[in-house]
């Protein structure tokens, strides 16, 4: 289907069952249970969840395929979110545009930082990236601020001219991004017994960008172009001496992963119009590291369930404060209810990053494929136990006629 | 007027002169061993010829055109194909998308940004590359991982991508260095085999004379940088500058 072979055809289909089901497997508690707040089916966070498995899709289109790490991600998507806003400004509220801009800026802002950078490899490689993210962040804080609005972010105003649509809606505030009219913050509930699932327009738009993005990767990883990628991650001598120039390949790799960073700049600008410049901070170029390994680098699904993994630990994790804790523990004695409040409180709340790095130095000390390669060997031992309970029926079979 | 000319190659590192006015005229469809003791400047030679290293002076032109300040990818387009003294493959493609890389290279050139159509698809390329492997003996192996080959089935592996690409010229830097003696005669047969069946002008540094002499239709010997003497393998084996180069003058 599509031009895929079965695996990925499967593969496609189930990352379309899972974002388009998304609002219900992700709220799998019922509103007034206590677990409700470990549920992640709202708006906001799906949003992100979609957003940022783009993002590290496109990541580990170099990362993953030409072994080439860049710690400069994050301003690709900076770039993408002003360029975002800019179109909000001044042509239209209607998303369309100024996604494709930001595609279109964040690629040629690529095409240049690729193009120098490129020149070494390695650490090299990542140390320029890196430095030329955070000669971009400084600029958008301090020196651009007549484009980026510096350390305030970049802001719809009433006064923005906005020449295909209107500086301000009919009630007097800033008119809404929206699709062809559709408004990226309009959402419908659906109540289930004790459940609430919401259904949002903006979640729907990511959910569907993202099916994009992952079926263009799946075509990127089996062409030709994909495989000349993983040669040179292998041997970039052979390469050479086999009449093929690795530079402009590398360079391709990284413009393309530039615009997927663009466009998840872009989407993330289209559900909450603002851009600001700690957008392209390291450490929000480290987190796409952190996404594409954890999940796994080189494999296709893997980065989408680092982003969600990641996103949901931030979100979920970090809001668990003591009080609630308390709650959990209420049960137990006094002195022991402390105790345990004591022991947990480190990993929650605001420590969820000790969780995560934990969790980080488990994966890559036992599971160096990410976890892709956990889900691997654990449906590994499935079959394998399958397979011997199959093998025994056979032998009990077979001794039946005997009987 | 040979498919490969040196002329008056210099090449200085330091205080080393590495290469001192080396003439070399590689005959087409032929063998043709440069041989040396260590320290000859074989190694130096071969990579002045493919793009890594630039002389200090003097002209390498192959086939009519220069090749000096031509990168190691443009050389090999214009038809030297280099084998390694340790096999240099992708070791983490199979054995099969390997042999397909230099068909893409082949059809393509340098660069093509073929981004979206499936290798799968890729018939023509897919043919070409099965047919190497068949020819070399590999079919049963292109799934496998390049990384779990043999030794000897790298090399091999190795060569089928260098004649995939159909160059003029093969390059074969040391092929049979540390090689057990019956991987040496493998080696041997199978250069051998890709001579017989086609058209191809053979360059080969080696150290071994056994190698040398089984298939070498002409010889130079390189000694301190500078060529000693150029001759038919039979005139080589005898030739006192040979021996005093080898030998320290005592044989």
């Amino acid at each position: 289907m599509l031009g895929l072979n079965k695996k990925d055809t499967n593969l496609l289909l189930v990352v379309l069952a899972l974002t388009m089901l998304a609002p219900f497997i992700l709220n799998p508690f019922p509103t007034d249970s206590g677990l409700a707040q470990f549920n992640a089916g709202y708006p906001d966070l799906m949003q992100r969840f979609a957003i940022f498995g783009i993002f590290a899709i496109g990541f580990n289109i170099l990362f993953g395929l030409t072994g080439y790490l860049s710690f400069g991600h994050a301003a690709f998507l900076g770039v993408g979110s002003y360029s975002a806003v800019w179109m909000f400004k001044l042509l239209s509220m209607n998303i369309l545009p100024a996604i494709i801009l930001s595609v279109i800026i964040a690629g040629l802002f690529a095409l240049v930082i690729g193009y120098v950078s490129l020149r070494r490899s390695g650490i090299y490689f990542s140390i320029l990236t890196l430095a030329f993210a955070q000669m971009s962040f400084a600029l958008a804080y301090s020196v651009l601020t007549p484009v980026t609005n510096g350390e305030t972010g970049l802001q719809l105003t009433l006064s923005d001219p906005r020449i295909l649509g209107s500086s301000a809606a009919a009630d007097g505030s800033i008119p809404v991004t929206n699709l062809f009219g559709l408004e990226m913050r309009s959402a419908w509930d659906m109540a289930v017994g004790p459940w609430t699932f919401t259904f949002s327009a903006g979640y729907y738009f990511c959910a569907i960008v993202l099916l994009v993005a992952f079926y263009l990767s799946i075509r990127i990883f089996r062409s030709p172009f994909g495989m000349m990628l993983r040669a040179i991650k292998s041997n970039q001598t052979r390469l050479n001496y086999t009449g093929l120039n690795p530079k402009p390949y590398t360079l391709a790799a990284f413009v393309i992963s530039g615009m997927y960073a663009g466009l998840a700049g872009g989407l993330m600008a289209a559900m909450d119009p603002l851009a600001g410049a700690e957008r392209m901070q390291w450490t929000a170029s480290g987190e796409v590291v952190l996404m594409t390994i954890l999940g796994g680098a080189g494999t296709l699904i893997g980065p989408v369930l680092g982003a969600g993994m990641i996103k949901y630990f931030e979100n979920i994790l970090s809001k668990i404060n003591e009080s609630v804790l308390h709650g959990w523990f209420a049960f137990m004695p006094d002195g022991l209810e402390d105790f345990f409040v004591a022991i947990v409180y480190p990993f929650v709340g605001k420590g969820w990053h000790l969780t995560l790095g934990i969790l980080f130095m488990l994966v890559v000390i036992f599971l160096p494929g990410g976890l892709v390669e956990g889900g691997q060997r654990i449906g590994a031992a499935f079959r394998r136990k399958g397979k011997k309970a199959g093998g025994a029926e056979a032998e009990a079979a077979k001794q039946q006629p005997g009987e | 007027m040979g498919i490969l000319e040196v002329k008056g190659v210099n090449k200085r590192f330091g205080g080393l002169q590495a290469l001192g006015d080396v003439n070399l005229s590689v005959e087409e469809n032929t063998v043709h061993a440069i041989i040396g003791p260590n320290g000859a400047g074989k190694s130096t030679l071969l990579n002045c010829l493919v793009g890594k290293l630039i002389p200090d002076s003097g002209s390498v032109s192959f086939a009519g055109q220069s090749v000096l300040g031509r990168t190691p990818h443009e050389i090999n387009q214009m038809g030297i194909s280099r084998v390694f003294q340790t096999p240099e493959i992708f070791g983490d493609l199979t054995v099969y998308e390997n042999t397909m890389i230099p068909c893409f290279a082949r059809r393509d050139g340098t660069f093509k940004l073929n981004a979206i159509g499936s290798v799968g698809s890729q018939t023509d390329i897919r043919d070409q590359a099965m047919a190497m492997l068949e020819d070399v003996n590999m079919a049963d192996k292109a799934d496998v991982h390049a990384a779990s080959l043999s030794r000897g089935d790298k090399r091999r592996l190795e060569m089928a991508m260098c004649l995939a690409q159909e160059p003029k010229m093969l390059l074969l830097d040391e092929p049979t260095a540390g090689m057990a003696r019956a991987d040496t005669n493998n080696t041997i047969d199978l250069l051998r085999e890709i001579k017989e069946k086609r058209d191809i002008t053979i360059a080969i540094i080696e150290h071994d004379m056994h190698v040398v002499f089984s298939l070498a239709e002409r010889i130079t010997v390189l000694a301190q940088g500078t060529p000693l003497v150029e001759d038919t393998p039979e005139n080589i084996k005898g030739h006192p500058k040979v021996q005093e180069a080898y030998l320290g003058g005592h044989g």
